[in-house]
């Protein structure tokens, strides 16, 4: 398959990510909109890497530092929703909503 | 020889101890303990004087380097002092009369409060201190630190009773005539560092330096200097704080009148006779100021009521023969007169202070009259000198005025003329003073007339030496054709004085006696005016030309029209635009923008997450496509 659908299929996923982080404004769904836009980029770079490694088939190593990098993402991205998640939680019992446009104080 | 000179440090140094100590204890120290600390360290100064006299009177001259007082690239100043035949008479003239006038203080100023004592003696100290600075200094600047220093003290002095605003506006008026002439000065002393690059007096007078100078260097010089005294010296057209300086007490007149402050332009001038020898539009200049100050001042004196008003023009008068003698080229002259008339005006002063003390602080001649009655030795050294100061041989004054008329006769027969006119003028002034003051009946309060008393021995005692002096000071300057060899003081000073060459023939012995008795004859028939019409004074209102003259010729009115009044409209003027304007207009206009702009930017701030991270999307395309087009 040409590298071009996976292109487009991250930017396509990326955009959506982008527009759900600045028009929703349930917290849990901006969260979700953020995991999206970090796996548009694990999509990616797993997209490159294999391309790469076809490139250049007698090289065993090319290509894998790319799905290093995804290895990474996934784990950082995993304690981000551990402690984004108990945010929301305590933002949630402070004042009894996950609705972002609340969280205005500091105008004040 | 040398050596033995090197204590001479000591000369300013115990006045300026005198002055911390008295300034600083003036609560803790008794009057008496005051008294004789701000005396004894003047006494003390004066006998190192009298020594230092001796030991440059066989023609040395002394010099010593304490310190680098200013370093800069090729510049260097040091602190140094010189002790020559010069600074010699003046430290005696100011140690000496400056002694005098202490101890008379001690007396006259004993109903001060401790602490106003304390305070009134300190500054006197200072005085002395800067005064002698002044003359010992061996370069410019250091005599600009005296100059300055004697300028403070006279408005500290000035103002001392702090508590009448007439006498602090006195003060302020001497403090800023003082200034006006500083600056001519200071001009003077940047124009020979940019033109030689130094400052000491060894160094520019030397033939080789002052030939590097041009002679619109040297007039310019010479001119800026005597601005700076024509401030200090109270000469046309900055005098008219010098009559106003009687706001302090009266000792202090005598201080800042015969001892010190006017006679630092004479010294200035007779210091720079090097360069001023060479001058000579910048002497015909100062011998027309002097003669015409001398003319004017003894004009105003004639009609004055106050007997220190009558002392203070007098002085500017004496300055302006003084002045008259530098243009002339006569500077030994004009140092001779600085001597006599620090006696006798000294004498006159604590004399007149005598008078005022005994009235119980009136100073209005109109109210006095018949006072030699009771005041025996005051009347007495009063006489004594008026004589002098009138011209009357062989008291001191006849010579020194006779020396300068001489020298103004040789000069140019008009200034002579005018200076024998202004010496019938002083002849006539100082004896109606003495007339109206010590002789008639006494017109006074009865309360006055029963308080009428002689002053203690502390006050009298200065005026008996002072009275003294003026009757045998003139013998130090007898002119050769009165007695060969008798001018022992041109003599003394030749080695310091850059005597002007004149063109004309020296006037003949015949001529010159003949000079001598003319003005004797006229001041002798001046007095015996003075006699016949002020004997037994009536007080009546002054009219037309006389009115005028009691006015001070309004010279200050003309100046507060001309100067005082322009300067307050323009200060106002700038007040009211340029600073409530403009520059207020600057500073408000910067705060009015930062507000304007705090406001704008604050809808940024909304607190809204949706609104930030929206701006930081925008933004961060913006940049991305910003590299694009860069990068392209």
């Amino acid at each position: 398959m040409p590298i071009n659908y996976y292109i487009f299929l991250s930017i396509a996923l990326f955009c959506i990510g982008i527009i759900g982080v600045l028009t929703r404004r349930n917290a849990i769904i901006i969260f979700m909109c953020i995991e999206l836009m970090l796996n548009a980029v694990n999509l990616m770079l797993v997209a490159f890497s294999k391309m790469h490694h076809l490139a250049k088939p007698a090289d065993v190593v090319a290509g894998t530092d790319g799905q290093l990098f995804v290895f990474f993402i996934m784990v950082v991205a995993a304690a981000e929703v551990s402690v984004g998640l108990a945010i929301i939680v305590m933002m949630y019992r402070n004042i009894h909503s996950v609705d972002v446009n609340f969280l205005n104080r500091l105008k004040h | 020889m040398q050596n033995a000179l090197q204590i001479v440090w000591l000369i300013p140094f115990l006045p300026l101890i005198g002055f911390l100590v008295n300034g600083l204890g003036r609560k803790a120290l008794s009057k008496s303990l005051i008294g004789i600390i701000g005396c004894g360290v003047v006494l003390a100064s004066f006998i190192i004087s009298i020594w230092a006299f001796y030991q440059v009177k066989g023609g040395n001259v002394y010099v010593a380097n304490y310190f680098d007082f200013i370093s800069v690239g090729s510049l260097k100043i040091p602190f140094a002092f010189k002790i020559d035949q010069l600074s010699a008479i003046f430290l005696l003239i100011i140690t000496g009369v400056g002694f005098l006038i202490h101890v008379y203080s001690t007396s006259y100023m004993h109903e001060e409060k401790t602490e106003h004592f304390g305070r009134y003696f300190s500054y006197l100290n200072l005085f002395i201190f800067s005064m002698l600075l002044l003359v010992m200094g061996a370069n410019f600047v250091i005599m600009f630190i005296g100059w300055e220093g004697v300028g403070l003290c006279s408005y500290l002095l000035i103002g001392y009773w702090f508590k009448n605003n007439v006498y602090n506006k006195a003060a302020n008026k001497a403090f800023v005539m003082n200034r006006i002439g500083d600056l001519g000065f200071l001009i003077a002393i940047f124009w020979l560092v940019a033109k030689l690059g130094t400052v000491s007096y060894a160094e520019i007078f030397t033939v080789e330096n002052v030939g590097k100078l041009s002679g619109t260097d040297i007039t310019a010089i010479t001119l800026f200097l005597f601005i700076g005294a024509t401030g200090k010296s109270a000469q046309i057209p900055l005098y008219t704080w010098l009559p106003d300086a009687m706001a302090g007490p009266t000792p202090v007149s005598a201080l800042i009148h015969a001892a010190t402050m006017v006679t630092a332009g004479i010294y200035m001038i007779a210091r720079s006779s090097a360069l001023y020898s060479l001058a000579d539009t910048t002497n015909n200049i100062i011998a027309v100021i002097g003669v015409a100050t001398a003319l004017l001042a003894a004009t105003i004196a004639l009609k004055q009521n106050d007997i220190k008003k009558v002392l203070a023009y007098s002085t500017v008068s004496q300055l302006g023969y003084m002045f008259l003698a530098l243009g002339t080229g006569a500077y030994a002259a004009a140092v001779f007169h600085v001597m006599t008339h620090a006696f006798f005006k000294a004498l006159l002063f604590l004399g007149s202070g005598s008078v005022i003390h005994a009235m119980g602080g009136e100073q209005d001649i109109r109210k006095m009259g018949g006072l030699s009655k009771k005041l025996r030795t005051t009347w007495f050294t009063f006489l004594i000198g008026c004589i002098a100061i009138a011209g009357i041989p062989p008291l001191s004054g006849f010579f020194s005025k006779d020396a300068i008329l001489l020298s103004a006769f040789e000069h140019n027969k008009i200034l002579y003329g005018i200076a024998l006119f202004t010496a019938m003028l002083t002849a006539f002034y100082m004896f109606r003073l003495f007339f109206i003051t010590f002789t008639g009946k006494f017109r006074g309060t009865p309360e006055q007339e029963h308080h009428l008393h002689e002053s203690p021995s502390a006050m009298t005692l200065p005026l008996i030496i002072l009275a003294i002096l003026s009757i045998i000071g003139g013998f130090v300057g007898i002119p050769d054709v009165l007695m060969q060899g008798g001018d022992k003081i041109s003599e003394f000073l030749s080695p310091v004085i850059y005597p002007i060459q004149h063109a004309g023939e020296p006037v003949s012995h015949s001529t010159e006696l003949m000079l001598m008795g003319l003005s004797t004859v006229l001041v002798l028939i001046m007095i015996g005016v003075a006699w016949s019409m002020y004997r037994n004074y009536k007080e009546k209102e002054a009219t037309g030309f006389a009115k005028v003259l009691e006015n001070k010729w309004y010279v200050d009115e003309l100046y507060d029209v001309i100067i005082v009044k322009p300067l307050n409209w323009l200060g106002s003027f700038l007040n009211s635009f340029f600073d409530k304007k403009i520059v207020d207009g600057i500073v408000n206009g910067i705060g009015r923008l930062v507000i304007y702009g705090g406001r704008q930017l604050r809808w940024l701030q909304s607190g809204q997450v949706g609104t930030y991270v929206l701006l930081m999307v925008i933004s961060m395309l913006l940049f991305f496509v910003l590299q694009f087009f860069i990068r392209k």
